[in-house]
C-alpha cells in the first residue's frame, strides 16, 4: 500500500524496530557517500566525475568523506552484530536454532523451493509463493552487504594504511590487488543496490515507486497478508507478535520525512548508476 | 788597387779644402768674432757678432761662412755692408718649396710679423742636426719649439679658434704627449709627425697631411695595419671598398686632445640643424611623406650624444646640395659590427632585406636620434621594457602574431603570466629572462635553424646562461644526448617547461601538465600510471599526488639500475618517504605502473581482475534475468487485482 490516505480502521504491523531502521539509515548515508566518492576515483578519467570531484571540494574532501563513511560502515556493522548477539542472548536459544529460525536470514532449503516456485510463477505455471518474513532475494541482499563490508572493508583498510600493512609483512603488490578487489567489489555492490535492490524493493509494480516500510517500520496488515502470507499467518498464530499490531498509522511527519529521504537516496542512486553505465560503456578502458 | 788610389786622393783633397775653408772663416771672425761689432739699421743697433765656437759645432761648419753668404768674397774685404739674404733653398730646395706654400709662409707674405721663417726654428749660425738632442728640432724639443708660438696665451694662439688654443697642453695630456714626455719614447708622434715639418697646411687643403682624406695615411706612418685591430669596430671590407663610410682616425681619436674634439668646422651639427630643426621638413618616398625633422635636444640626451651627425651620416659631401642629399640609410655596422652581422643573418634581417616591410630595422627597436643605452630605464631596450618592445609586433592581434603559427599567437600574454614575466614585471627582477635572453638581441632565428639559440640542440645551453646548475644535472641524465644515443627526439628544457608559459614547478599548473608532457614520449608507462592510485587522483586535478618527477627526479633522471637513481634499491625507500613517512622495503614494492591487462607481467593482478569481473557479470546476469521475468508478471498481477477490485466495487 503506497496510498497515503489510510483508512482509520486499518491495522498496522511493525515489521522493523527502531534500532534496525536507524541502522538502515546509516547504511544508506554511508553507502551513498562511499559510492559517490569512490566512483569519482574509479572513473577519474571521466569528465563528469572530475566535475563532481570539483563540486564536492576536490580529492582531499572526497577522501575525507570516503573515510568518514567507512568508519560509519564499520560502526553499523559492529552495531548489527551486537544487535544479533543481544537477540540471541535474550531469547536464550542455541546458536544453530537461532540461525535456523523463521526470523533468520540464513538461506535454507525452503528458499530453494520458493525460488523454483517463483520461477514457475514468473512463467504463469504456478501461483505466487507464500513468502515469509524474508524472501530469498532479501537474504541475498543481506549477505551481499555482509560479504561486501568484509571484503571492501578489509581491502579498503589496506589502501588506507598501506605502510602499516606492508610493515607487518604484506607484499607491495598486494596493495595493487587490494585496489582491484576494492574497486570491482564496490562496483558490484553499487551496481547491485542501485538496480536490483531498488527494483526488488521499490520499483516492482506492486510497490512502485517506493516502499517506506524500512523508514516508518510499519506495514498495513492487509498488505502484509497479501505480500508475505506465511509471515502473516505466523503473526496471527503468535500472541507475542500480535502485540506489534496497532491502529496507529505512521505519523504524517514521519511518512513525509521518509519519502523525502527515500526519494533523495533513490534519485542519487539512479543518477550514479546512469553515470557509471555511461562511463563503462563509452569512456572506460 | 786603382780604386784605393783614387779614394785616397779624394780624402786628401777634401782635407785640404776643409783646412782652406776654416782658414777663410778665421778671416770672417776677425771682425764678426768681436762681441761689440754692431751696425745701425733703420735707427736700431743690430749686433753683427757671430759665435765662432757655436758655428764650429753646427751642421754648417763644413760649408764655411761663404757657403751661405755667397756674395762675400774673402779676398775683397771688407765686403759691402748690405749683403743679400741667405737663401736656404740653394741647398735645401724641397723643404723651402714646402715652406713657401705653408701656412707659415703665407702669413709671412701677408706681412704678419709673427710668421716664422727658417731661422725662427732652426736659428742662424748655431744650427744643429735634428738628431742632436741639443737641437731645437730634436724630436723631444719639437712640442716646445712649436709651442713657442702655439701654446696658450701667446700672440699666435689668440688668432686661432678658442678650441684650438690649448693644442700644446692637450697634446701633453694625449697618449702621444704622454709617450714623449713621461716615457721618453722618441718614436712618439710630435707636431711635425702629423703636420710635417715644413709643409704645414690647413686641414681644409686637400694636400694637407691632416685633411680628412689623408689622415689615415698620416696615422698609418706609425700605426701600420691598424685595420687589423679595428676589425671589431669597423668591418674590414669597408676599409677598401667604401673608405668614405669609415670614420677617419680623428673622428674617434681626437687630435691633440685625447677625446671629444672633432672636425667641428667641416660639417658641424649646427649646419645640419639649420634645416633639420624644421618640424615641417619632409621628403616624399613612394608617395609617402617622411618627416626629416630631428629633435636635437632629444638627440643630445641620447646615448649617441658624444657623436656628431656626420659620424653616422657618413655619406655626405660638400659637392652635393644639400650636402646630405641621397646619403642613404645609416649603416650602424661601421661601429656596431658584430650586432649588425648578427642582425643580417637573423629572421628580422633576412626578411628586411627581402623587402618585408614588417621586419624591423635597427632603428625600429633602438629609435633613430633618441636612442638610449639599454641600462637606461626609459630605453625601450631596457630589460623591463623588452617584452613591450617585442610585443609591438608579436602581441596577439598584431600582424606578426597573425603570421606565425597559431600556438604562438599569445606569446606576449603567456610570457607576462610565466615565472620569467612575473619575475620581471611584478617582482622587478632584472636578472629575469626576457625575450632577448633566449632569442638573442640581434640574431633571432626560428627554432628550426641550427644556428638559432632556441634550436632544440642549443636550448639547453641557452637556458644554462642562467640555470647552470640544472644544466649540469641534465647533462648527466638519461635525457642528455651525451648519455642516451638514440634516433628518437630527446627532450630539452622547453619540452617540459614550455617556452613562453614557463611556470613555477611547485605550483599546480606545472605539476599537472608534466604528466601529459612525459606521456608524449613515455606512452606506455603514462597510461599505466593513470591506472594506479597516483595517476587516478592526479586526473582529478590533485596536484599533491606523486607526479613523474616526484619519483624519477627531474633533471637528474637516471634508469633505476643506476645506483644514483632516485629509484635505485638504495634510494627508493627514501624517495617514497617524501610523501609516505613510514615507507619501508615492502611498501616500495607497490606497482606504480601496474596494469591488470598484462597477464605475463602481472599475473596476480590479471587473475584477480578476471575473477572479480566474472563474479560481477555472473551476479548481474542472474539478477538481470530475474528482474526481467518478474516485471511483466508483477505488472499482470497488479492489473488483475485492480480489475478484481473494480468488479467488487
Amino acid at each position: 500500500m503506497t496510498d497515503n490516505n489510510q483508512d482509520h480502521n486499518e491495522k498496522y504491523y511493525e515489521r522493523f524496530d527502531a534500532y534496525s531502521r536507524f541502522l538502515h539509515v546509516l547504511v544508506i548515508i554511508s553507502f551513498i557517500s562511499l559510492a559517490t566518492t569512490g566512483m569519482i576515483i574509479k572513473f577519474s578519467g571521466v569528465g563528469v566525475f572530475q566535475t563532481l570531484s570539483k563540486i564536492l571540494g576536490g580529492y582531499v574532501v572526497t577522501g575525507f568523506i570516503h573515510r568518514t563513511a567507512a568508519i560509519i560502515t564499520f560502526i553499523y556493522f559492529f552495531l548489527h552484530i551486537t544487535y544479533l548477539l543481544r537477540k540471541k542472548i535474550k531469547r536464550g536459544v542455541p546458536i544453530t536454532s537461532f540461525l535456523k529460525g523463521e526470523n533468520s536470514l540464513v538461506p535454507n532449503r525452503r528458499d530453494l523451493t520458493e525460488f523454483v516456485q517463483t520461477m514457475k510463477w514468473f512463467f504463469g505455471k504456478a501461483s505466487r509463493p507464500q513468502y515469509g518474513r524474508w524472501t530469498y532475494w532479501e537474504k541475498f541482499d543481506y549477505f551481499a552487504v555482509f560479504w561486501g563490508v568484509a571484503v571492501i572493508g578489509f581491502s579498503g583498510l589496506i589502501l588506507w594504511f598501506p605502510e602499516l600493512f606492508t610493515a607487518i609483512g604484506f607484499p607491495g603488490w598486494f596493495i595493487n590487488i587490494a585496489t582491484i578487489i576494492h574497486s570491482d567489489e564496490a562496483l558490484l555492490a553499487v551496481g547491485f543496490i542501485f538496480t536490483v535492490h531498488f527494483f526488488n524493493t521499490h520499483f516492482r509494480p506492486d510497490k512502485f515507486p517506493m516502499d517506506t516500510v524500512i523508514f516508518t517500520g510499519k506495514v498495513a496488515v492487509e498488505e502484509l497478508k497479501e505480500d508475505r502470507p506465511r509471515e502473516y499467518d505466523l503473526v496471527m498464530q503468535s500472541e507475542e507478535m500480535q502485540k506489534k499490531i496497532s491502529n496507529e498509522a505512521p505519523s504524517p511527519a514521519l511518512t513525509k520525512a521518509a519519502r523525502i529521504f527515500g526519494f533523495t537516496a533513490l534519485i542519487i542512486g539512479i543518477i550514479l548508476i546512469v553515470l557509471i553505465i555511461y562511463s563503462m560503456l563509452f569512456l572506460y578502458q | 788597387m786603382k780604386k784605393s788610389v783614387i779614394s785616397s786622393f779624394f780624402v786628401l783633397f777634401f782635407a785640404g779644402c776643409l783646412f782652406a775653408q776654416s782658414k777663410s772663416d778665421q778671416v770672417c771672425l776677425e771682425c764678426h768674432g768681436d762681441r761689440t761689432f754692431t751696425t745701425t739699421r733703420d735707427g736700431k743697433v743690430v749686433s753683427l757678432f757671430v759665435n765662432g765656437k757655436s758655428f764650429a759645432g753646427s751642421v754648417h761648419e763644413e760649408i764655411s761662412c761663404t757657403g751661405c753668404h755667397a756674395d762675400v768674397n774673402p779676398d775683397e774685404l771688407p765686403h759691402p755692408e748690405k749683403l743679400s739674404k741667405v737663401d736656404c733653398a740653394s741647398c735645401h730646395e724641397k723643404p723651402v718649396q714646402h715652406y713657401d706654400r705653408s701656412l707659415h709662409a703665407q702669413a709671412l707674405k701677408a706681412g704678419k710679423v709673427l710668421a716664422p721663417t727658417c731661422v725662427t726654428c732652426h736659428t742662424k749660425h748655431e744650427i744643429l742636426s735634428s738628431k742632436n738632442p741639443k737641437s731645437r728640432t730634436f724630436v723631444m724639443n719639437i712640442p716646445s719649439l712649436c709651442g713657442q708660438c702655439h701654446k696658450e696665451g701667446t700672440q699666435v694662439s689668440k688668432l686661432v679658434n678658442p678650441e684650438e688654443r690649448k693644442v700644446l697642453s692637450d697634446y701633453s695630456e694625449s697618449i702621444h704627449g704622454e709617450g714623449l714626455f713621461k716615457r721618453g719614447l722618441i718614436v712618439t708622434a710630435v707636431c711635425t709627425s702629423c703636420h710635417t715639418s715644413h709643409d704645414i697646411l690647413p686641414h681644409t687643403n686637400p694636400a694637407s697631411t691632416i685633411n680628412r682624406n689623408n689622415i689615415a695615411t698620416t696615422c698609418t706612418q706609425c700605426h701600420r695595419e691598424i685595420e687589423k685591430v679595428h676589425l671589431k669596430v669597423i668591418r674590414g671590407a669597408l676599409w677598401e671598398k667604401q673608405p668614405n663610410k669609415i670614420p677617419v682616425c680623428i673622428d674617434c681619436h681626437a687630435p691633440h686632445k685625447v677625446r671629444r674634439v672633432f672636425y667641428d668646422d667641416s660639417f658641424p651639427d649646427e649646419m645640419c640643424m639649420k634645416c633639420h630643426s624644421d618640424k615641417e621638413l619632409h621628403k616624399v618616398v613612394n608617395g609617402k611623406s617622411v618627416s626629416l625633422y630631428v629633435n636635437y635636444d632629444e638627440f643630445k640626451t641620447s646615448a649617441h650624444t658624444v657623436n656628431q651627425c656626420i659620424k653616422c651620416h657618413t655619406n655626405i659631401s660638400k659637392s652635393k646640395s644639400p650636402v646630405c642629399l641621397n646619403s642613404g640609410k645609416v649603416d650602424c655596422s661601421i661601429c656596431h659590427t658584430t650586432q649588425v652581422d648578427d642582425y643580417n643573418i637573423s629572421i628580422h634581417g633576412t626578411k628586411h632585406y627581402a623587402g618585408d616591410t614588417r621586419a624591423p630595422y635597427c632603428t625600429d627597436c633602438h629609435s633613430k636620434h633618441n636612442m638610449q643605452a639599454k641600462k637606461n630605464t626609459d630605453s625601450p631596450t631596457f630589460s623591463r621594457n623588452v617584452p613591450e618592445l617585442c610585443g609591438k609586433c608579436h602581441r596577439e592581434g598584431k600582424n606578426i602574431a597573425i603570421a606565425i603559427d597559431e600556438s604562438n599567437r599569445g606569446i606576449v600574454t603567456s610570457y607576462r603570466e610565466s615565472i620569467h614575466g612575473k619575475g620581471l614585471l611584478q617582482s622587478g627582477l632584472l636578472v629575469t629572462a626576457t625575450c632577448v635572453n633566449c632569442h638573442s638581441s640581434h640574431r633571432e632565428l626560428p627554432p628550426s635553424d641550427p644556428r638559432s639559440t632556441i634550436n632544440p640542440k642549443n636550448i639547453a645551453t641557452t637556458c644554462a646562461q642562467c640555470h647552470l646548475g640544472v644544466y649540469e644535472q641534465f647533462q648527466n641524465s638519461v635525457h642528455s644526448p651525451t648519455v642516451t644515443k638514440t634516433d628518437k627526439k630527446l627532450p630539452v628544457c622547453n619540452d617540459c617547461h614550455f617556452s613562453h608559459e614557463i611556470n613555477r614547478v611547485d605550483l599546480k599548473d606545472f605539476r599537472q601538465s608534466i604528466i601529459t608532457q612525459c606521456g608524449r614520449c613515455h606512452e606506455d608507462v603514462s597510461s599505466t600510471y593513470f591506472q594506479t592510485f597516483h595517476g587516478k587522483v592526479s586526473k582529478l586535478g590533485e596536484a599533491g599526488a606523486a607526479k613523474c618527477f616526484d619519483c624519477h627526479g627531474s633533471h637528474n633522471i637516471l634508469p633505476p639500475e643506476n645506483p644514483k637513481s632516485t629509484l635505485s634499491r638504495q634510494n627508493i625507500v627514501q624517495t617514497c618517504k617524501k610523501c609516505h613517512e613510514n615507507s619501508n622495503r615492502m611498501f616500495v614494492g607497490y606497482l606504480t605502473h601496474a596494469t591488470h591487462h598484462n597477464r605475463d607481467k602481472y599475473p596476480y593482478l590479471f587473475y584477480t581482475f578476471w575473477f572479480m569481473t566474472i563474479l560481477l557479470v555472473g551476479t548481474f546476469t542472474f539478477f538481470g534475468i530475474h528482474t526481467l521475468l518478474w516485471l511483466p508478471r508483477a505488472y499482470k498481477d497488479k492489473k488483475a487485482k485492480q480489475l478484481k477490485n473494480k468488479r467488487e466495487d
